[in-house]
């Protein structure tokens, strides 16, 4: 049942779990930060109730639906039947007042809907003409998904809402436009709206599919049987439709003297944010976050400080949440968390790890351990690729992330998971190997 | 044997090592390059995991005090006069126990008069001191060796030293208490403000909190409280104040905690404590109780108050998956014109430091502690006990996952001026036994308590600072005149 008790803007909270402790001499500070945003929109309140909200009323959003029209979409046919059939679903799944459009995206973006550059307005009507619309997609062309990124930024940004939401749905790789177009073109998108990207099928690129959803701050998976299109999509519209504000940033003041040495999160996904600052007065500066519904999620900071004596102490960090407004201030959003840092001469102290941040150490290693394997393992570096992933093995399985571990399994035969002992597998599904690449970013949190 | 810190795990990588190792056997770190452990005894209970024990071949030989010879001279406790303290068991209402002894009676510990000294004039006092002094009794050698501790500032007569002290005295413990809401400007860099969480805008270095040097004066007692110069935040607390008896004469109090550093929030502890005892002794000595029962319902008040905090909130929130209750020691003395009287719970003490250096000093507590418990028990001997790793565990403290509560309280008629020095681990680790405290009280002491006590906590803050410090001065007798309620 949706939760009508709760108010619509939801309030974030800051909880930092660090050993503040240093030794004599000790500068490197780590610590997990936990972000949680309660008393949004709840996920699950638009399955429960989809019309939940009458117009006007929660957060005004407007989403594009990007889909592949390529000519790759007709082999087999299904593929394009269920891109459509997903679409569908996902069009019922927005709540009604929310504005959207569908794209078709070959080598050039097509308006399907409702075209003349505008945004429809979801109601019944409207709905059912989208997917009328959506009969008329055929495949045929090529792929170039810097223009529908454009497209959707051209369409998105002539609604004046507070969240702006992209689904974009690939098959192919991205062989109509050079590498530097699309990085131009998410560069010039990143902050403007958010995008949802997922993959079906096996013949588009990982790299590229990750990069997109990484830039835009959204999420990245395979679908490799296009028949789970449709679920997947109506889950993705579900999250975006519970989103309750967007651009949020992680803002970090550090003291003078202190260097940031990485900032990442670490949970639901591994994604590293620190080249992603911008400067915000003295010594802080922003970490874009995007929108944020009803979740939780968990950043590493890690910063190098001055040494100081025993019996000193100093603030590290100060986390905050803001909002960055277009004139250069910024809303607070009222929830801060205190990084410090104590030097102490007990060694029981000063020594121990906390265990979150043990635990999200094990977690980006086992993500950067796959990545290295799968490369070395296309590279033909098969001593490289079964000690990285004999590795990422023993990681899944200490830290019980048995969802990689998994995957990791339909990748090489584990011949004892503690000690990280595997064998390459001969033959590896081509879906196994994408869907292992594409997740190995996914994390699990801390087991209580 | 090796000189090597005794290391649970490799420093480099976690791997378990045993003792004598020199090199880790998972990554090879060099052992020999850990910094050994400063000297450092952390106020610790006994209930967490107790390190090994060194085998007795590794005990170093510790100058620690003589033991008391257990049972020693075979006297009954000399110093206790029942017909002087009607009702004075604190414990219990066993009548004749003047002090509640845990274990077998000490007498050479509560002697106040020199019992080696013969023609002391305080012997109309002490009655039962012809039976005391023996030759051989323990107290009589530190007596011999404060003699010659008295000529170490033989040649300042005592009016120079108070007109020099001024200057001499350590400007660490003459810093006013540091107002942070006065200055905004940082300590440390001097050039960025100070944000509301108590940390500099600019470096970020945490600024002094009103609790890190803490100082008070009345007429007739001084403490100070500083927070050392290893630990972050100052755990320790007191609380001073004049009351009159229900006679009219007057009655000074000094109260000191010492939070339990491994406990949650022991701040909070210590003062709550020091507050509790010390108005329990406000209310009750007015009206006419026993010194020394109110003393012991005053550390019954104090434990009330810090069983309290346990279910507050905050205590819950802040370590939530390492609940572990607040808890701190309790030291308290009361002096009135006749009277002195102690008690404690936990290693906090209370020494003696006669006016006349002759004469000589005593302690006057029995630590709760892993070391003394284990004398006691004839177990092991003193410099056994207190070199072993666990010796400064301790044995009794307030808070709500104490054991029993076990209030001890003493009562005692000095026979001759004097100053009684209330005071937590963190000066007498560096003056522990009597004689190593009496050189330390400068000897315009009981002219004098704010400047002795400042005087104290420089002597530890010189000796490295380890631990918080904090030091209550009382001048005994207690001044007859001027002493109006507090």
């Amino acid at each position: 049942m949706a939760n009508f008790s709760k108010s619509n803007v939801p309030q974030f909270s800051v909880d930092v779990y660090q050993n503040e402790y240093l030794p004599e001499g000790g500068r490197e500070v780590n610590a997990i930060v936990t972000v949680s945003a309660t008393g949004g929109g709840t996920i699950g309140s638009a399955v429960a109730a989809p019309h939940l909200y009458s117009p006007g009323q929660g957060p005004s959003a407007a989403v594009a639906l990007m889909v592949d029209c390529s000519g790759s979409m007709d082999y087999p046919p299904t593929k394009m039947r269920n891109a459509r059939d997903a679409t569908a679903a996902a069009i019922d799944t927005l709540r009604d007042g929310v504005h959207f459009a569908v794209i078709g995206g070959t080598h050039v973006a097509k308006e399907v809907y409702p075209g003349n550059g505008r945004l429809a307005v979801a109601d019944a009507t409207t709905r059912g003409q989208a997917k009328q619309a959506l009969r008329r997609l055929s495949a045929g062309g090529g792929t170039a998904i810097g223009t529908w990124l454009r497209l959707a930024d051209r369409l998105l940004s002539s609604a004046d809402v507070a969240i702006r939401h992209g689904i974009l749905l690939t098959d192919g790789r991205n062989e109509h436009e050079s590498p530097e177009a699309l990085k131009a073109t998410l560069d010039a998108c990143a902050g403007r709206f958010t995008c949802d990207a997922r993959g079906v099928g096996t013949d588009w690129e990982v790299k590229e599919v990750t990069g997109i959803a990484s830039a835009l701050l959204g999420t990245a998976d395979i679908v490799a049987d296009p028949a789970g299109l449709a679920a997947d999509f109506t889950h993705m519209m579900e999250t975006a439709m519970g989103k309750e504000v967007a651009d949020v940033s992680l803002r970090l003041w550090t003291p003078v003297g202190t260097t940031i040495k990485y900032v990442k999160q670490v949970a639901p996904t591994v994604e590293e944010l620190t080249d992603r600052r911008t400067e915000a007065g003295p010594r802080a500066g922003d970490y874009p976050t995007g929108s944020w519904g009803d979740e939780s999620r968990d950043y590493h900071v890690c910063v190098e400080v001055p040494a100081a004596g025993i019996g000193q102490e100093m603030l590290a960090a100060r986390v905050s949440l803001v909002i960055p407004q277009p004139d250069g201030s910024a809303q607070s959003l009222g929830a801060q968390g205190l990084v410090r840092a104590v030097w102490t001469d007990d060694m029981a102290a000063s020594t121990s790890i906390n265990p979150q941040v043990a635990h999200y150490t094990g977690q980006a290693e086992l993500a950067q351990a796959i990545q290295q394997g799968l490369d070395a393992r296309k590279a033909g570096d098969i001593d490289g690729a079964t000690a990285k992933l004999g590795r990422a093995v023993q990681l899944a399985s200490v830290s019980g992330n048995s969802d990689t571990a998994k995957l990791l399994a339909k990748v090489v035969d584990v011949v004892d998971a503690a000690a990280g002992t595997v064998r390459l597998k001969a033959k590896v599904e081509e879906a196994d190997e994408m869907t292992l690449e594409t997740r190995s970013t996914k994390t699990v949190r801390v087991k209580k | 044997m090796s000189q090597m810190p005794q290391l649970a795990a490799c420093p480099s990588c976690e791997w378990p090592l045993e003792s004598g190792d020199r090199f880790c056997g998972a990554c090879g770190y060099d052992l020999s390059v850990v910094p050994a452990p400063p000297r450092d005894n952390p106020t610790l209970t006994m209930n967490g995991a107790a390190p090994p024990p060194p085998s007795a071949s590794e005990a170093v030989p510790v100058d620690w005090p003589a033991a008391p010879a257990a049972g020693g001279p075979g006297t009954s406790p000399p110093v206790h006069l029942p017909d002087d303290i009607p009702g004075r068991d604190s414990g219990d209402s066993e009548p004749p126990a003047g002090v509640r002894f845990d274990r077998r009676a000490e007498p050479d510990e509560y002697p106040l008069a020199a019992p080696g000294a013969p023609g002391a004039p305080g012997a109309p006092d002490m009655p039962t001191a012809p039976d005391a002094p023996s030759p051989s009794a323990p107290s009589g050698a530190p007596a011999a060796s404060d003699a010659p501790a008295s000529p170490a500032v033989p040649t300042v007569p005592a009016a120079p030293a108070a007109s020099a002290a001024p200057q001499a005295v350590d400007p660490r413990t003459t810093d006013p208490v540091t107002p942070p809401a006065g200055t905004k400007t940082c300590v440390a860099c001097r050039a960025g403000r100070v944000d509301r969480d108590g940390y500099c805008e600019n470096c970020g270095h945490a600024q002094p909190r009103e609790r890190d040097h803490m100082e008070q004066e009345l007429d007739a007692v001084a403490a100070v409280s500083d927070r050392g110069l290893r630990h972050h935040r100052n755990e320790d607390a007191f609380a001073v104040s004049a009351t009159a008896l229900s006679d009219g004469s007057p009655a000074v109090i000094a109260i000191v905690c010492d939070g339990v550093s491994s406990a949650t929030r022991p701040d909070d502890a210590s003062l709550a404590a020091s507050r509790a005892a010390n108005e329990s002794l406000l209310e009750s000595l007015p009206r006419g109780a026993h010194p020394q029962q109110a003393m012991h319902d005053a550390i019954v008040a104090a434990s009330k108050a810090v069983n309290s905090l346990a279910q507050e909130p905050e205590t819950v929130h802040e370590q939530a998956p390492y609940q572990n209750s607040p808890a701190c020691t309790l030291v308290g003395a009361v002096v009135t014109p006749t009277l002195l009287i102690v008690g404690w719970v936990g290693d906090s003490r209370v020494y003696w430091v006669p006016a006349d250096r002759s004469a000589p000093p005593a302690r006057l507590t029995e630590d709760d502690s892993w070391a003394a418990q284990m004398v006691a028990a004839g177990l092991m001997s003193e410099a056994e006990a207190y070199a072993d790793e666990r010796a400064h565990a301790i044995t009794g403290w307030l808070g709500a996952d104490a054991y029993e509560l076990e209030p001890h309280t003493a009562s005692f008629k000095p026979d001759r001026p004097g100053v009684v020095v209330v005071c937590t681990d963190g000066l007498w680790n560096y003056a522990e036994t009597a004689g190593e405290m009496a050189e330390a009280v400068p000897l315009d002491a009981p002219l004098r308590p704010l400047h002795t006590a400042q005087v104290l906590v420089g002597h530890a803050l010189d000796g490295g600072g380890h631990d918080n410090v904090t030091v209550a001065v009382l001048p005994f007798p207690a001044p007859s005149q001027g002493a109006g309620s507090a």
